[in-house]
């Protein structure tokens, strides 16, 4: 394969690459187009950034988004990271295939099937229990912390596979109870994927429209949401600006959870 | 034993039962309530249905109806809606495969410092906002947009072409969504696979091709499984992308569900859409990703 290794290969690379970024770069260069139609270049501006903050029902979903992407990340951060290591260093524990398929499903599960049967769960709990009262702040974390325990999870295990359990062990020989084992030298050493993991959940939770779609309830607008809603209307500049701070924010975030990442791998 | 990590009852309940509660509450249940519901019957209630099991003044009441499920074998929306949303995540899961086989493969035999960096481009669109990116193809592909646009001024066709809201735009948004999720497994599967097993063959006479069909692929094939599978099922599911990009009128099954759901109100429907949404996806693939993890510890 030397002459594909050589050539083809990196050219079927770079058009991978060229479609990925294509679009949004698009999006980016005309969010700072002055005209208000979309097609047509009409000289640099920055009127639609300067629309956005303007704008109290964009402003109010970017809150909302923010509030319910911090609690569900940080939520999803500590049980996905129990069951990161449970998964990693329990070895068969009883019930661990249904334990790895519950686990794993919301990676794969079609977000529709996700995001109605939570919402079943929240409306039969309310009958029964009483709580959750109604749908919105709540409820959404709950469910946004649902599926990004399950990323975190897997970022965990990932890092857990990498530790020597040799470092565990020696503790462990020294006298240290579990619970002390865990808190002086798993959780440091897991530490930097627990990091990447929320991060992660975060930027997810800012990110969905199906599942807050179903798990919300009226008054409860998301900024996908209202992206979406807009979306529907047709193509607008101010799409377009909001686009671009979504895709940047998010591109950050990415790249400080690749970054930590990065440092603990070598 | 040779547990790795020397732990006492508690503490193993302490750390695996906070997930297994979440997992039991939020992971299991709802899919049992969405199975019960769905021979539930759509009332004006609220919650707009009547459940199939209730307790009332005069103690239990079992009325599980069929009533949801008589749809699927009254009206065959349903039925074309299920295979077109399966041919067309499977067309989206080849297209992938073909597209994401060979950057998967750059990736791999990459100089190895490199391959970090190359992996962060192909994950980093993952990252950032999936509704921008879909959005950002209509911006592309509309009557007005900026194919259409460029293509007519530059006088290269007379009528702007058809390609927004139609099953090549809905294929494109979902190989552009999903390919990420192809590229990662494989790359990574690949990067395992010993450059001398290659080299090897190619020294004993083996044709590229022969070294990619015979050797390549069977030892990457749980990552081809993995990835087909993190591909596959979502995208048999999508609502938002043929909501925005595809043909208003070919059924699929995210949107009928969604539809049920939100114009409809009728909840028992959109469970049943769910719950054989889930036998026909979910229940083939944990099998055929069992199989493979099998296969990957035989290799071993």
């Amino acid at each position: 394969m030397t002459r594909g290794e050589r050539f083809v290969l990196p050219a079927a690379l770079g058009a991978g690459y060229f479609f990925l970024y294509l679009p949004l770069a698009i999006v980016i260069v005309y969010s700072f187009n002055e005209s208000r139609l979309v097609t047509v270049w009409s000289g640099l501006s920055a009127r639609w950034y300067g629309e956005l903050l303007a704008n109290d029902r964009i402003l109010d979903a970017a809150g909302l988004s923010l509030g319910v992407g911090l609690c569900a990340a940080t939520l999803a951060t500590v049980l996905g990271t129990l069951a990161g290591v449970a998964m990693a260093r329990f070895g068969r524990f009883r019930a661990r295939f249904l334990f790895a398929v519950l686990l794993a499903a919301p990676l794969v599960m079609p977000e529709v099937v996700t995001g109605l049967t939570l919402l079943l769960m929240f409306v039969t709990l309310e009958q029964v229990v009483g709580w959750p009262d109604g749908r919105g702040f709540a409820t959404l974390v709950l469910a946004h912390a649902s599926f990004g325990l399950s990323y975190v999870a897997v970022i965990v295990q990932a890092r857990m596979a990498m530790l020597d359990p040799a470092l565990e062990e020696a503790a462990a020989d020294l006298g240290a109870p579990p619970a002390r084992v865990f808190r002086a030298v798993t959780l440091p050493l897991l530490l930097p994927a627990a990091a990447a993991g929320w991060l992660l959940a975060f930027t997810l939770s800012l990110d969905d429209l199906v599942i807050a779609s179903f798990t919300s309830g009226p008054g409860a607008t998301t900024l996908p949401m209202y992206v979406f809603a807009s979306v529907r209307l047709g193509v607008s500049p101010q799409v377009n600006a909001l686009g671009t701070v979504l895709v940047g924010f998010a591109a950050t975030l990415g790249l400080v959870a690749w970054a930590i990442w990065r440092r603990t791998a070598r | 034993m040779n547990a790795p990590l020397r732990t006492d009852a508690t503490w193993r309940a302490l750390v695996l039962g906070l997930p297994w509660l979440w997992l039991l509450l939020l992971g299991l249940a709802p899919l049992g309530l969405a199975v019960a519901i769905s021979f539930g019957t759509a009332s004006e209630g609220a919650p707009p249905y009547d459940p199939p099991l209730a307790w009332s003044a005069d103690g239990l009441r079992v009325a599980p109806s069929l009533e949801s499920y008589a749809l699927v074998v009254g009206d065959d929306l349903y039925v074309v809606a299920f295979f077109n949303s399966l041919r067309v995540a499977g067309l989206a899961t080849l297209l992938c495969l073909a597209i994401g086989y060979p950057m998967a493969l750059a990736i791999a035999r990459a100089p190895a410092p490199r391959r970090p960096l190359l992996l962060l481009f192909v994950m980093l669109p993952f990252w950032t906002s999936f509704l921008v990116r879909v959005y950002a193809w209509t911006t592309l592909l509309r009557p007005t947009g900026i194919i259409n646009t460029a293509l007519l001024a530059a006088g290269a066709i007379d009528a702007p072409l058809e390609l927004f809201a139609s099953e090549p735009a809905m294929l494109i948004g979902i190989v552009y969504s999903y390919l990420p999720f192809m590229v990662l497994p494989l790359a990574l599967s690949i990067e395992r696979v010993d450059p001398d097993v290659l080299a090897a063959a190619a020294d004993l006479g083996a044709r590229p091709r022969t070294v990619l069909l015979r050797i390549l692929v069977p030892l990457t094939w749980p990552g081809i499984v993995a990835g087909s599978a993190l591909v596959f099922v979502p995208a048999a599911g999508e609502f938002v992308i043929p909501d925005l990009l595809g043909p208003s009128d070919t059924p699929m099954i995210g949107r009928i569900l969604w539809n049920e759901f939100f114009a409809n109100r009728d909840w028992p429907a959109a469970s049943m859409i769910a719950v054989l949404l889930l036998v026909v996806l979910v229940l083939p693939v944990a099998a055929i990703q069992r199989a493979a993890a099998r296969a990957e510890r035989g290799v071993r």
